[in-house]
């Protein structure tokens, strides 16, 4: 790492730059020379956050957090843990917990060894090392599990181990590699909330990976939506969901309803779009050009109304389709119409009176408002 | 669950499921016999039956028994005090003159020469002259050769007329039986089997760790390298088995002898002076350096099968807990590879202590082994028994490795390739 270049980093920094516990700054790292595998990631993480770095397979997110940890070296760009810059620190100087996606719990080594091993090369006592094992195996209710083998633990308690052990040295950051990946769903969901549970009670900051969004929302502060090495996206769960900014978030966050079109009027705060089947549609533009640009507009399934004659008005855009396909599932139904030259357009009704009886080939009217269709990139 | 035999489980038709079970699983019990069955074949001929006949060999005393068939009978009831009487003689007399006309004496002679020195020329001798030979015998043969007289003689013969003997495994260890029937130490300048064999084991030794040595960073580099690397390394690991053993031992004589490639380097640099050249082959060092390099493959070999199977992540998680790179190594990748380490030695160390070929070649004097022995106790002194003798016992220190491997580690935990 050039040494000119990271004092400059520093020196670039805002005085703000000491209440963000972590930083990543213009980071850039390819793996063979030809292709950047991270482009440019910036992200600011408050002490005690929880963030979530979401993104699909293969677009790098692996790859940042093993640059925090110290197992990849940033091709470009600043890495820095409390002020301090740790490009050059190894690893083990670090001390930033860890949660692997397989776990790699030491498989010749028993549960309350795994846990014993950072407090041992940390030399301390014998008696605090078993107090302390005691405690982790307690937080994350394994008690009586600590002579056993991994190999001898059920994926989810081996997965309870690998938070522990992650813990159990009180780091100040945890980083998890997509640590449900393994699991089925219902542990999964129990995971998650047992990692949130620790994660509130001891005050930790956690970088959490995963491709899985359901999780990323349930679980996080803000979520850093990735996509080929660029993170396209860092807010909230609900601004992500509600407020997308472009049309990549917008389909990888929840299902969404996607309409290509070109800009006809721009009036500030909303615009008209003529739909490449001719339809004319009212949105709110957040990522658009002027007028004559083509977008895509993204609409969540749940916005979108049946009318029936009565609610004149309403809705600025109301458009007529035809039923082709009505899945039941329980508490609502999922209905898919052909639509505005759409055959996907997806319709989420909830199974109250009166909407249960559609059928297919039935011909019904659908609205929604222009603050609900979000113009966004093509 | 404890069932009374009365209630076992059925099949619908009424035959009981372990009957009907069985059935069903005879036919492909069978197949799968007979897909085996030439390998059988071929391992039972060429594998345990030779074991077998070594073993059996490595006993087996027939020589007295039946050439002296009538001594012996005459000898029974002998005081073993003095020498026997006439008879006894006279019996003699006529199984030799047998014995010369089948012509089997040099056997009968041999065997006997290999317990007590001077037998062979006291028979041959005697069987020139059987032919002009008159009563009293006892007298005629003392007369022709002293052995005869001598008491030691005919307790010899009395105690080798059993048909099996444990004599060929005390010559092995050096220790032979007294006239008074212990168990003694064979004079100092018939010693040699003992001390072959320590050497052949602690030389088998420090080759096994010379190849753990060797093997282990070779090995670990195999399993984390890129593939598009680490296929070019297994390639140049695997090399040595695409040359034949005796072009790699000779290789090692052009490159160790005085006159080699290694001296002639050294002398060149200034190194050594040209009279002082090393002498690195034809003795422990030269059978030492060819093995090792031999028989590299096969530590680094199952190594690297171990090794690829430990993730990468165990070494990071140790890391990322706060380990040092070294102490990380030492309690976490190092015993996950003992397995593999155990695996590679014990097959080196017992690939070692029977190589024959390259001690033969480079091993001159002092770099031979015990196996060199049975080769020369088989094709120059032609004593089969102690050829015998000495390879059981090396079988029998293999299979004691064995198992102790086999208790420590755990046969079923090593995965080859
Ligand atoms: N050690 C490596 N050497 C070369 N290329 C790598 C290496 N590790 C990752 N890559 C490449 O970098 C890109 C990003 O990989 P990364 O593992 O960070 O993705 P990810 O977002 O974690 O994906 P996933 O969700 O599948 O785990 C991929 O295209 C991958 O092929
Ligand atoms: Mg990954």
């Amino acid at each position: 790492m050039n040494e000119s270049a990271a004092i400059d980093a520093r020196q670039a920094l805002p005085q703000e730059a000491d209440t963000c516990f972590a930083r990543f700054i213009d980071v850039q790292k390819s793996y063979d020379g030809v292709e950047l595998v991270v482009k440019g990631f910036n992200l600011d993480i408050q002490r005690g956050e929880f963030i979530t770095l979401l993104g699909p397979s293969g677009s790098g997110k692996t790859t940042c957090l093993m640059m925090m940890a110290g197992f990849e070296t940033p091709t470009h760009g600043e890495i820095l843990l409390q002020g301090q810059p740790i490009n050059g620190l190894p690893p083990h100087k670090r001390g930033i917990g860890m949660v692997f996606q397989n776990y790699a719990l030491f498989p010749h080594m028993t549960v309350a060894e795994n846990l014993a091993f950072p407090l041992e090369v940390r030399h301390l006592p014998k008696a605090e090392i078993a107090r302390q094992v005691d405690r982790a195996l307690g937080m994350v209710r394994l008690e009586g599990f600590g002579s056993r083998r991994p190999a001898q633990l059920s994926g989810g308690q081996q997965q309870r181990v690998a938070l522990a052990r992650a813990l159990v040295f009180e780091p100040e950051l945890v980083l998890m590699d997509e640590p449900l990946g393994a699991l089925d769903k219902n542990l999964r969901e129990e995971m998650q909330y047992e990692i949130k549970r620790i994660h509130a009670s001891l005050g930790v900051t956690m970088i959490y990976v995963t491709h899985d969004q359901t999780e990323a929302l349930t679980m996080s502060d803000r979520i850093a939506v990735f996509n080929d090495g660029v993170v396209q996206q860092l807010a909230t769960p609900e601004t992500l969901y509600e407020l997308p900014e472009n049309a990549f978030v917008a389909s990888f966050i929840g299902e969404n309803n996607r309409l290509q079109g070109e800009v006809v009027e721009h009036l500030g705060e909303r615009c008209e779009v003529v739909l490449d089947s001719g339809e004319r549609v009212v949105a709110r533009p957040v990522a658009v050009g002027g007028v004559g640009t083509r977008t895509t507009l993204s609409l969540r399934p749940e916005r979108v109304a049946l009318i029936g004659d009565d609610d004149e008005g309403r809705y600025d855009n109301r458009f007529s389709g035809i039923v082709q396909e009505v899945i039941y599932l329980g508490d609502h139904l999922r209905t898919r119409l052909q639509l505005c030259g759409n055959d996907e357009f997806i319709l989420k009704t909830p199974n109250a009176e009166g909407n249960a009886s559609l059928r297919p080939g039935q011909s019904v009217t659908v609205g929604w408002t222009w603050q609900d269709c979000r113009a966004l990139d093509a | 669950m404890s069932q009374s035999p009365s209630d076992t489980l059925t099949t619908a038709d009424g035959v009981p499921l372990k009957v009907s079970l069985r059935r069903a699983v005879r036919r492909s019990k069978f197949k799968a016999l007979l897909l085996v069955s030439p390998l059988l074949a071929f391992l039972i001929i060429a594998f345990v039956m030779p074991i077998l006949d070594m073993l059996w060999r490595s006993v087996d005393n027939p020589e007295v028994s039946t050439r002296l068939s009538r001594t012996v009978e005459a000898l029974e009831g002998w005081d073993g005090e003095s020498l026997p009487g006439e008879p006894v003689f006279a019996a003699l007399v006529a199984d030799l003159r047998e014995g010369q006309e089948a012509r089997d004496l040099g056997l009968l002679s041999s065997r006997l020469n290999y317990e007590k020195s001077g037998m062979r020329s006291a028979i041959s001798r005697t069987a020139r002259r059987l032919g002009n030979l008159e009563p009293p015998y006892r007298e005629a043969l003392i007369e022709i050769n002293d052995s005869w007289g001598e008491l030691s003689t005919w307790k010899l013969i009395e105690r080798e007329s059993s048909p099996y003997t444990l004599s060929y495994y005390l010559a092995a260890m050096d220790r032979q039986l007294s006239p008074e029937g212990e168990i003694v130490k064979v004079p100092d300048y018939l010693e040699i089997h003992v001390a072959l064999f320590w050497r052949t084991f602690w030389m088998s030794a420090v080759i096994t760790g010379l190849t753990l040595l060797l093997g282990y960073p070779i090995a670990y580099l195999l399993a984390n390298l890129p593939l598009r690397h680490s296929n070019l390394l297994m390639i140049l690991v695997l090399l040595p088995f695409w040359t034949s053993l005796l072009v790699r031992t000779t290789t090692w004589i052009a490159i160790l002898q005085s006159q080699g490639v290694l001296n002639d380097m050294m002398v060149a640099i200034g190194v050594i002076a040209d009279e002082a050249r090393w002498q690195m082959i034809h003795n422990k060092t030269g059978t030492i350096v060819a093995m090792t390099h031999i028989l590299l493959p096969f530590m680094i070999l199952p190594l690297y099968s171990v090794m690829k199977t430990i993730p990468p992540s165990y070494m990071r998680a140790a890391r990322s807990l706060g380990g040092k790179p070294i102490l990380s190594f030492r309690r976490v990748y190092f015993p996950l590879t003992i397995p593999g380490i155990a695996a590679g030695g014990i097959l080196v160390f017992i690939l070692a202590i029977g190589y024959y070929i390259t001690p033969a070649l480079v091993g001159g004097q002092s770099g031979r082994f015990i196996t060199n022995y049975i080769a020369y106790h088989m094709q120059t002194s032609l004593n089969w028994g102690l050829a015998a003798a000495i390879a059981s016992i090396l079988l029998l220190v293999v299979i004691v490795f064995y198992l102790v491997f086999n208790r420590l580690i755990g046969v079923d935990k090593v995965k080859l390739g």
